[in-house]
């Protein structure tokens, strides 16, 4: 598939968080996005998932037949879509019945995330680092072309940041695209880097009082 | 499609069966209520009897906001509603496997449970299947409904109170009707059936109305 993001303006709560963002990325290709705290980078995979509306602009996908684009992507984030009181594997198989076009079994997902042990349990037993990597072990149970991984390294250790790597590259390798929020480089050495300014302070008066309303 | 719906399904009549679950919570609400109003009113049970009916209705109502403001809040809070915007389904059979399981632990119990809690307010067998019959009937109403100011207020912390103030007005329709059945079936100018069909209706209407608006709800949160 191919994604295609033309001249995306943001506005939450009556402030521009950014404009003007055009990129495109092809199969196998990865997007590295940057940008201080509080730049958007987040807001911008929102938008690309689904549950934001863009203020401007248009997002496209090429390729993906009858499908709309939130049915072809992957989102791992902050909100890690776990829950608490499901076991690992009732939580990954959860996630498979849903998101439907099944890859491979939960266990082989949690086994590939070195996470065979906490398959039986329930995942408000353990550490951040775990349950990123059981949201990660997301990714493997169903096949979508697009991941949108919102600083996926976060919690993990190093060996789990190697895994990730390994990760992305194969599904680039197979012709998936990535889009990843980030502070490291690890595992997209070779992508391209989008770098979202600092915000514009284009907070109008107006646009502040229109924020307050709505508080 | 029909795998991501019972998968949906499972999940939460698994959740409302595990810990923080709200699975048995309403039952005990509901008794609650009806326990408390013979301690208010006195034993006069002729009274009972002829009230019986509207205590059960309003306490299976109150008992319907219990846990109702987690059924989209808990899944917005921890991110599993991105996973749901892109299911392999549309959000309204989303919205419908959602409003279904919590129908099934907090209605439908409610409903096979009244009998039995008639007899604290002194209801003649027959009135107890009457009242039984139209809360089966009704309480998918009340489901449906909730489901909308539910996901009016998916994003708002503690949003609880909103949400009450939000659908009980909203509610009244299904309440004169489950009400004026029940009482229907105890004698009465009025046939049985009549307020019973009606009130079949109002759940038909919610199951549609109150599905399509969750999910448009849910969709522009922001």
């Amino acid at each position: 598939m191919r994604l295609i993001v033309e001249n995306l303006a943001c506005r939450r709560s009556g402030r521009r968080i950014f404009s003007g963002l055009s990129f495109s990325l092809g199969p196998g290709e990865g997007l590295m996005v940057t940008g201080r705290n509080g730049a958007g980078k987040s807001s911008l995979l929102t938008m690309l998932s689904g549950r934001l509306k863009p203020d401007a602009g248009t997002i496209r996908a090429e390729g993906i037949g009858e499908a709309n684009l939130p049915e072809c992507l992957h989102v791992v984030g902050h909100r890690d879509g776990l829950k608490s009181s499901l076991t690992a594997a009732e939580n990954l198989e959860f996630a498979r019945d849903l998101l439907g076009n099944p890859a491979a079994s939960p266990k082989a997902a949690l086994e590939a995330m070195g996470l065979p042990h906490v398959a039986r349990l329930p995942v408000g037993y353990l550490s951040a680092g775990q349950r990123r990597r059981v949201a990660l072990a997301r990714l493997l149970v169903c096949r979508r072309p697009l991941w949108l991984l919102d600083e996926p390294t976060a919690a993990l250790d190093l060996a789990s940041q190697g895994v990730l790597a390994e990760l992305m590259g194969r599904h680039r390798a197979e012709g998936g695209l990535v889009v990843a929020a980030t502070h490291q480089t690890l595992g997209l050495e070779d992508a391209r880097e989008l770098r979202i300014g600092a915000a514009v302070p284009e907070a109008t008066p107006e646009a502040a009082s229109e924020a307050e309303d709505w508080l | 499609m029909i795998r991501a719906f019972s998968a949906l399904l499972a999940r939460d009549l698994k959740l409302a069966a595990r810990v923080g679950g709200s699975g048995a919570l309403s039952l005990v609400f509901f008794l609650m209520i009806v326990v408390l109003v013979p301690f208010a009113l006195g034993p006069d049970m002729n009274l009972l009897s002829r009230i019986g009916p509207a205590i059960l209705w309003l306490s299976a109502v109150l008992a319907t906001l219990i846990g109702l403001d987690r059924l989209f809040q808990s899944d917005e809070e921890d991110g599993s509603l991105d996973l749901m915007t892109g299911a392999a389904v549309p959000l309204e059979l989303v919205v419908l496997a959602k409003v279904l399981a919590s129908w099934l632990t907090t209605g439908l119990p409610l409903a096979l449970a009244s009998p039995l809690f008639g007899l604290l307010v002194a209801l003649s067998p027959k009135a107890m299947g009457a009242t039984a019959l139209t809360l089966a009937l009704g309480t998918p109403a009340l489901a449906f409904i909730g489901a909308v100011g539910a996901a009016l207020t998916a994003t708002i912390r503690r949003g609880g109170l909103i949400l009450a103030i939000i659908v009980l007005p909203l509610m009244v329709p299904t309440l004169i009707f489950g009400v004026s059945a029940a009482e229907a079936a105890l004698g009465g100018t009025v046939p049985f059936t009549t307020p019973l069909t009606v009130l079949a209706a109002l759940s038909l209407i919610a199951a549609v109305v109150g599905t399509l608006a969750a999910a448009a709800a849910l969709r522009w949160s922001e």
